[in-house]
């Protein structure tokens, strides 16, 4: 399978990258492009022009800076995988570097591209939104800041405009007494996940949630925020009681469609049961296990 | 449409083309250089058996473009065996039978030779953990983890 024919540019710049979108209405920013090409294979994809970012340099970087965790968007999800940093301090982000793909794609693959193609299915939507994440977009106009609630607007559909590019993502630094954790069911390496939970808390000294983010991946349109079952934990007890009641919140919150992958009701059972299982590693971990 | 010249290093070799922008690298190897270790299998980038080493790291050559190549250095499994002389992993594939029908093969070989440069002394979960990007449709993996086991010890011992 061949991609239909395309123009091809490969900027050093951000800027003339913004440029080349603005230029043509039917561009495509080409990041790590392990779902760009092989759409573009499919033929579900023929973009007139590809916007090659692979060669602007300084977009790949993982920093902690300002009360925050900075990553470059060209950063690939191997450079997350075996970071030091995000092993020590960050456990759901180093949870889902192990699991995006497979090892091969996740050298190409890039933490910016795996948000900007807004697939429900990817691994890191869920993440950030579990982290209260932002992401910086760079346009004609300079920079503009996003928090990650308001980034994914629908199947494929990102509020970045079009001639916008992402530019970078910001987690929160961890604070003490806080903890992730993020679980996926697959039926194969490589596969999307059939369900997958991303939890992250942050406990008080009587093992109360002081915060609790909670994302699903691939039960809807777009990474769902279980929002109930967060309101629902804050101020409570970090007890299995409940986390078993805030998970069928979140089993709720869901919206998952039968595929090949499994019915409906399946789906929402999963989100249950994985919710109870992030959670709780996520406070094993809070709590310094 | 559009043509790009691209200068690509492959196995150490210099390479220059005209490559229109829409050519994948593994197109580029078979079918422009005559390359034909490099197979490809599902198309679909799941079966890594089009696994190449770009810039160090292994990458499925069917989802990357030809033109993204330029300025890299491209290893394949026609890079390995130096002089005549298979290259550790190659003769650790052979010794311990890691492959039946021999189609994933080079994929396999491409990915557990960037494994031991990364991590020489890898324990099982790590290499099948680094190997689950390719797929055997033959052996059960066993035997194929064998050999990564095996090449390793011949490595350090050398």
């Amino acid at each position: 399978m061949i991609p239909p024919s395309f123009d091809y540019v490969a900027p050093q710049t951000i800027s003339d990258a913004v440029a080349a979108l603005s230029q043509n209405e039917n561009a495509k920013v080409l990041a790590g492009g392990q779902s760009l090409i092989p759409v573009m294979r499919f033929r579900l994809a023929s973009p007139e022009v590809l916007v090659d970012i692979n060669r602007i340099e300084g977009l790949s970087y993982i920093r902690e800076e300002d009360g925050w965790l900075k990553i470059g968007a060209m950063t690939r999800e191997a450079d997350v995988e075996h970071s030091s940093l995000v092993s020590e301090r960050y456990p759901l982000l180093a949870d889902v570097a192990r699991v995006i793909s497979d090892p091969v794609v996740r050298n190409m693959g890039t933490v910016g591209g795996n948000l900007a193609n807004a697939d429900p299915g990817n691994d890191q939507p869920a993440t950030m939104l579990a982290y209260g994440a932002e992401v910086v977009a760079t346009g004609p106009n300079g920079e503009r800041v996003i928090p990650i609630g308001s980034f994914f607007l629908g199947l494929y559909e990102s509020a970045l405009a079009r001639d916008e590019i992402l530019t970078e993502v910001r987690v929160p630094a961890p604070r003490p007494r806080s903890g992730g954790a993020y679980l996926k069911f697959e039926r194969k390496v490589g596969d999307f996940g059939t369900v997958a939970v991303a939890a992250q808390v942050e406990l008080d000294e009587n093992d109360n949630f002081v915060s609790v983010g909670l994302g699903l991946t691939n039960v809807g349109l777009t990474a769902i925020q279980a929002a109930a079952a967060e309101d629902f934990l804050k101020g409570k007890a970090a007890s299995e009681d409940n986390i078993r009641q805030a998970a069928s919140l979140a089993a709720e919150a869901a919206q998952p469609i039968a595929d090949f992958r499994g019915s409906e009701e399946y789906k929402r059972s999963l989100v249950k049961t994985y919710t109870v299982r992030a959670l709780r590693k996520a406070v094993e971990r809070a709590k310094g296990g | 449409m559009s043509q790009h010249q691209i200068q690509v290093t492959i196995n150490g070799k210099a390479y220059e083309a005209d490559v229109e922008a829409r050519l994948l690298l593994v197109h580029f190897l078979r079918e422009k250089l005559n390359m034909t270790g490099t197979h490809i299998g599902c198309d679909t980038t799941s079966c890594g058996v089009c696994t190449v080493l770009f810039n160090g790291k292994p990458v499925k050559s069917c989802t990357l473009l030809a033109v993204q190549a330029n300025g890299a250095e491209v290893r394949t499994v026609e890079g390995l065996a130096q002089n005549g002389k298979l290259h550790p992993v190659q003769e650790a594939f052979h010794e311990k039978h890691g492959l039946q029908c021999g189609y994933c093969t080079p994929g396999m070989l491409m990915t557990s030779v960037a494994l031991l440069e990364r991590n020489p002394h890898p324990t099982e979960d790590e290499i099948r953990h680094g190997l689950s990007g390719n797929l055997c449709r033959c052996t059960g993996y066993t035997n194929i983890v064998k050999a990564v086991q095996y090449a390793a010890e011949k490595m350090a011992e050398s």
